[in-house]
């Protein structure tokens, strides 16, 4: 009877162990970004936007089925420049008044291959911008860092990282950002990269 | 009887004119190359690199600052050049001896 007790135990063990951990990506050391790219007439107009947060799961013992939204807050893109700022925000462009927000809907990964404690792979969603939502796949990059929390924030925070690093190109015509204009002087592609933290605090 | 010298003098308006000229030439110049001869637009937060330790990421901090670019040595030159052809309106007045 004990051994059936144990080994009920045991499963339970197993089971809880292998259960997805959600991982939250609204990062208090401010480090999460996505950085944006597009090739223009003097110079490339880089800038970021910090204003992530979302949540993540993740499963160690089965990566592929890792499931979320990453949002991005559309009025935390800055450029070095305040008045280029000013247009990004603006009607012309984002349009962060109506459109405050930017998603990516993680509906699936496909190819994962996971080597030590990170899974490459490519994610299938739906990645929302000015209100036009289109399915895109993005090859990432996913790191689990078990029982990093602590390391990172203060001694005693048990828990884990999960790190996601992607690089994708979009077409700002797709997503009505000055259709067709100014594409002689701006690039119609802009390049988003990714690199974000989500923490899983331990009760 | 006084008559026109050789040497006419020059305008007040006109030395004015072309001094400020200079100096709106050599201020931007020197301005923009002692804040590091910025070859894109002007920056009002400049970008800087980052690492955290633990994940790897690299992330961008921004140092609130005003680095100008080119437009704005294009403007003091551009402000130079306006002076200076704004002094040509004004003619060396000829100076008169009484020899």
């Amino acid at each position: 009877m004990k051994k059936i007790i144990l080994a009920c135990l045991a499963s339970f063990a197993v089971v809880a162990t292998a259960a997805p951990i959600s991982f939250d990506f609204k990062d208090p050391k401010g480090v999460n970004a996505v950085q944006f790219h597009l090739d223009s007439l003097l110079e490339p107009i880089s800038g970021s936007a910090n204003g992530v947060s979302g949540m993540v799961s993740f499963d160690p013992a089965a990566p592929a089925s890792t499931a979320g939204t990453i949002l991005i807050t559309a009025n935390s893109l800055m450029v070095s420049n305040a008045t280029m700022t000013e247009h990004l925000h603006g009607s012309k462009w984002l349009d962060v008044g109506s459109h405050p927000e930017i998603t990516f809907e993680l509906t699936s990964l496909s190819d994962a291959k996971t080597t030590n404690n990170t899974t490459s792979a490519v994610a299938q969603g739906k990645f929302t911008l000015k209100g036009v939502t289109q399915e895109i796949a993005v090859p990432v990059r996913i790191t689990y860092l078990a029982d990093a929390l602590e390391k990172r924030t203060k001694p005693g925070n048990k828990g884990d990282l999960l790190v996601i690093r992607g690089e994708f190109t979009v077409q700002r015509a797709e997503f009505g950002i000055q259709s067709g204009q100014n594409e002689d002087k701006v690039s119609p592609e802009i390049t988003l990269k990714v690199a974000i933290v989500g923490s899983a605090p331990k009760a | 009887m006084s008559t026109p010298s050789q040497h006419p003098r020059p305008s007040r308006a006109r030395l004015a004119l072309r001094l400020i000229a200079a100096f709106c030439l050599v201020f931007s110049i020197v301005y923009w190359v002692n804040k590091g001869a910025h070859t894109g637009w002007s920056m009002d937060r400049v970008p800087i690199e980052q690492l955290d330790e633990i994940t790897g990421i690299e992330y961008i901090t921004y140092d609130d600052r005003f680095v100008p670019g080119i437009e704005w040595l294009g403007g003091g030159i551009g402000i130079a050049t306006l002076f200076f052809a704004t002094s040509l309106f004004f003619r060396s007045k000829p100076t008169h001896s009484n020899s």
